[in-house]
């Protein structure tokens, strides 16, 4: 076998050659593994077109920020953040594809991403099985609680319940009649649930209840906006909850607009429109209509003033709005950095172990900490709809309000707990003293 | 006589004191109350707002319009408030002069919430009931209608009597049934007249005062209350048949003009087009385009943009159209599952390239002003944008037709759709007539991009949501025939919103595609069958 190789390397042409080529492919050969750990991976997983490409692109904006702001920094563990963004399209199975394909083809370290809870359902098994980690900025319906994932949006108690709390208050009209409308699927359909039984508890009569369910994208709202005007007209203040998510928000508002459902008649607060969705509405027909976030980009603070105009510049466009999906990105990250640091490596279980009990600042003042049910203690703000897209803070819990993954107001949930860190457990029995297991 | 000067001119000084201390009384409570607007608290706010009511000072009415717009600022430094008047002028709201120095630095709006509005609301009504604007005084007769404030009745016992527009003088009187139904002391004679007033009145408005009645109404006046909202509901129930038959009415003509194109091609040709969604999304992204220009061109023009966008629309999705038809359908003729699926994969690519052309994200196209807004009819509302709607499907309906019967085209395209072997004998060139029916339809999908995008969002993937429906009515009303797609399409609109109150937007679109396919098991030709010998070829 050797003999041709022999005999070619006694020619002095090619021996030259033979040199050099072998010398390449050691080169090549040290070089390769080398080059693979340069940087470390962090994938991007939101919805860049279809009906949630209009809350969710902003989102792959802003980690793209975070990757280039902590660049500039140096980096982590010495290497270089390299993002992998996806766009698994607002197609539920694709996003399960799509994480697969970022955690075995793309080798990322951990993923930010998806929005719809039909979304964090679909791509739970692939975390699970492939064991990376997940940070879900949105707020969401609970009845979670997950190993690998960290659940950086509100649960119900940090803006369901408080949102419901202040429309029943004199401030928010003391409301007595309530139209629970929301997109089908498992988060509106879960948080009616908890909203349900917490209406009951107190004191509110089934046939003052009205619950009300569209599909993804819904466009004609004519029958269901004035059903609305006709159960607010028996003579008790109604007040309208809405967990209507995508661009199906812009055809209700502008029917409300059209058919005059004014805010001081009949309020509406919606848990999944921000200063994203409200960017491409005219809002005056909408003034006093609420939302209820754990950020909104008008609140004054030294650290959203920084944040709001690295982003603008950032996007190059001194209008582009801030919101509270975003700001959860931002701890969430800040909080990775940090894990990553204390625990000194990208090992997903070192890592995970890591973050409860890591602090990162909120934009709206004071620190955020990760508990050990892997949700994060949030302020509660309910903001009014202003003439220009912004919102306009009428309410605010005195201080911040840790995330409960386990409703209690559900027959289901309100003897489990979950807690990672004592317990390891994330359905833990408090009753049976079992843990559910996954 | 100079006893009698002295008296009358001690009279005249002791009035005048009294108007100076009357007025210095005012001026001192309005002060006060102003003062309140300083504390930057919503609880405060409230205060200040009854405060300068209950003053009576003649710039109470300024002041309050001013914090209903936004208008009220204050400075905390300089413990002053201003309001901000018509010509954008600052103004000191303790004097009514115009602030002479410059704006103090920290100067912040007074805030609102919703409770505040309200309470706003009928704060403006008890003061403006007797606005010499005719517009004014009939939006203080609704506001008090809505609060129903004890406070106002003198005013708008007052105001009754001075009032000479018949219209805003039914508006008082019912605010004034309204305050009396709901005052402890009014008597039961005046209880009794008022549920009259309400029951004349007869909209949800009068069922929610008279539902909503105080617990110690006397049980007279609650039987009749009781009656007044039974026949009330009576009523309105009728009215709701009327209402659901327009949103109904509206529905179908959303789904005619986005199916009409279709039935042409299909219709004429045979061809399954699953690319028309996409020729509906170019007109509304056509739409966008021209609004776009408009707004960094010519700003005045916005109101003019549909009518502007319309012919444009047309033409360009016509000449896609033709282009698919020369370029890719003519070489399938004859072979149905082909041309789906070439049509199929032709609805991606254009998807993807409207995608890499504008972005994935939705583009705002706005409603011109005409098109924003409602009125009432009797009891249901109708709101402008879907009324122009079924106007323009109205009006290309007829067109279309008075196309197909009176030009040659048409009849050239009504032959080859008949039979088309007799036609070419004839001496028609169908494959001219093919590209022109292709672009035909197109274009008028186009025409119904323009419409939907005033109603739904304009994103790449627009055409997905309408293809269905489209086929669904072309299907239903019958192949070939215009009428058979009117008919199909305002019978589908109406019984998805007879279905929509009872089994929700789900459920019900659920019920009429089964309903659909069980109707297509009896009639497969659908409602009005084409009849001929050839139709089949």
């Amino acid at each position: 076998m050797f003999i041709p190789i022999r005999a070619a390397a006694a020619r002095p042409l090619t021996r030259r050659w033979l040199i050099a080529a072998a010398g390449l492919a050691f080169g090549a050969g040290l070089a390769g593994p080398a080059q693979a750990q340069d940087t470390i991976k962090v994938g991007i997983l939101h919805s860049l077109s279809g009906t949630m490409a209009i809350s969710e692109t902003t989102l792959k904006d802003v980690m793209l920020m975070l990757i280039e702001e902590q660049n500039k920094k140096g980096g982590l563990l010495g290497k270089k953040l390299e993002a992998v963004v996806v766009d698994p399209a607002s197609n539920w199975p694709l996003f399960a594809e799509k994480a697969r394909e970022l955690i075995t083809k793309d080798k990322v370290s951990v993923v930010f991403g998806c929005w719809t809870s039909v979304s964090r359902k679909s791509v739970l098994p692939v975390f699970k099985e492939l064991n990376s980690i997940l940070f879900y900025p949105v707020q969401y319906e609970g009845e979670e609680s997950e190993r690998n994932v960290f659940y950086t949006g509100a649960a119900p108690n940090q803006q369901a319940i408080p949102a419901v709390d202040y429309l029943m208050s004199k401030d928010g009209g003391e409301a007595k009649r309530w139209v629970l409308a929301g997109t089908d699927y498992v988060y509106p359909r879960t948080t009616n649930k908890i909203l349900e039984a917490y209406l009951k508890q107190k004191g509110v009569a089934q046939t003052d209840i009205m619950i009300n369910y569209t599909p993804f994208g819904h466009s004609d709202w004519q029958t269901i906006v004035s059903d609305i005007k006709k159960f607010g007209s028996a003579g008790k203040k109604t007040a309208v909850v809405s967990t209507i998510n995508g661009d199906a928000n812009v055809p209700f508002y502008k029917e409300l607009g059209n058919q005059g459902v004014k805010a001081t008649d009949i309020p509406v607060v919606a848990f999944s429109v921000g200063e994203e969705e409200l960017a491409g509405l005219d809002t005056k027909p909408l003034l006093g209509h609420l939302a209820a976030w754990n950020y909104f980009q008008s609140i004054k603070s030294p650290v959203n003033d920084t944040f709001i105009k690295t982003w603008q510049t950032f996007t190059k466009n001194p209008k582009r709005v801030s919101n509270d999906p975003m700001e959860a990105h931002v701890i969430g990250f800040a909080m990775w950095v940090k894990a990553v640091e204390k625990a000194g490596t990208i090992n997903p279980d070192k890592v995970i172990d890591a973050l409860p009990g890591t602090e990162a600042p909120n934009l709206t003042g004071g620190m955020s900490k990760m508990l050990p049910n892997h949700h994060i203690t949030k302020p509660v703000f309910i903001g009014e709809v202003r003439g220009d897209g912004q919102f306009d803070v009428v309410w605010k819990t005195p201080g911040l309000v840790p995330g409960d993954a386990w409703s209690d107001y559900l027959d289901g949930s309100k003897d489990l707990e979950a807690d990672w860190v004592t317990l390891k457990c994330g359905n833990y029995n408090k009753v049976t003293q079992k843990c559910g297991g996954s | 006589m100079r006893a009698f000067c002295e008296r009358l001119l001690a009279l005249v000084v002791a009035l005048s004191v009294l108007c100076v201390a009357a007025s210095a009384a005012r001026a001192d409570a309005y002060d006060d109350a102003l003062a309140h607007f300083l504390a930057d608290s919503f609880d405060e706010t409230i205060e200040g707002i009854n405060a300068v009511v209950a003053s009576g000072h003649p710039l109470a009415e300024k002041v309050i319009e001013a914090l209903q717009a936004g208008r009220l600022l204050f400075s905390a430094e300089q413990k002053r408030v201003f309001f901000k008047d018509e010509g954008d002028r600052l103004v000191d709201a303790a004097s009514g002069a115009p602030s002479p120095a410059a704006a103090p630095a920290d100067l912040a709006p007074v805030r609102l919430n919703n409770r505040l509005r309200r309470i706003i609301e009928a704060a403006l009504g008890g003061l403006t009931l007797m606005s010499p604007n005719p517009a004014k005084r009939l939006e203080a007769a609704q506001a008090v209608f809505k609060s129903k404030d004890a406070n106002a009745l003198p005013a708008l016992d007052q105001a009754i009597a001075k009032e000479t527009v018949a219209r805003i003088k039914r508006a008082l009187t019912e605010a004034h049934a309204a305050v009396i139904l709901y005052l402890d002391s009014a008597s039961q004679a005046d209880k009794i007249d008022a549920v009259a007033v309400m029951r004349d009145r007869g909209d949800q408005d009068a069922l929610a005062v008279l539902r909503g009645l105080p617990a110690d109404t006397p049980p007279t006046v609650k039987q009749l209350a009781a009656d007044a909202v039974a026949a009330i509901e009576r009523t309105l129930a009728l009215w709701e048949t009327v209402q659901n038959a327009w949103y109904g009415i509206s529905l179908g003509s959303v789904l005619l003009l986005a199916a009409i194109g279709l039935a042409i091609t299909f219709g004429v040709m045979g061809v399954i087009n699953m690319a028309h969604g996409e020729m509906v999304m170019l007109g509304a992204y056509t739409t966008f385009v021209v609004q776009e220009v408009i707004r960094t061109r010519y700003p005045g023009l916005f109101d003019y943009s549909l009518f502007i966008a319309t012919p444009l629309a047309f033409l360009i999705a016509g000449f896609v159209g033709v282009l698919i038809e020369r370029g890719i359908i003519q070489f399938l003729y004859g072979r149905p599952l082909e041309t789906l699926l070439a049509t199929w994969g032709l609805s991606l690519i254009l998807q993807q390239v409207v995608r890499t052309a504008f972005g994935p994200t939705n583009k705002d196209v706005g409603n011109p002003s005409w098109m924003s807004g409602s009125f009432d009819l009797g009891h249901i509302t109708v709101t402008y944008n879907r009324l122009w709607i079924v106007l323009f499907t109205l009006l290309v309906f007829a067109l279309l037709l008075a196309l197909l019967r009176y030009t040659r085209l048409g009849l050239e395209m009504r032959a080859v759709t008949q039979n088309r072997a007799m036609a070419a004998s004839m001496g028609i060139r169908t494959g001219w007539i093919d590209a022109m029916t292709f672009g035909l339809g197109s274009g008028i999908a186009g025409i119904a991009g323009v419409a939907l995008s005033q109603i739904d969002n304009v994103s790449p993937n627009l055409g997905q949501g309408y293809i269905i429906d489209s086929f669904m009515v072309v299907v239903f009303g019958g192949v070939g025939n215009l009428w058979g797609t009117l008919v199909g399409a305002f019978t589908l609109g109406i019984a998805n919103k007879f279905l929509e109150p009872f089994a929700g937007a789900v459920l019900g679109k659920i019920a009429i595609l089964v309903m659909i396919i069980l109707f297509i098991q009896k009639r497969p030709r659908g409602l009005f069958a084409l009849k001929g010998r050839a139709v089949e070829a």
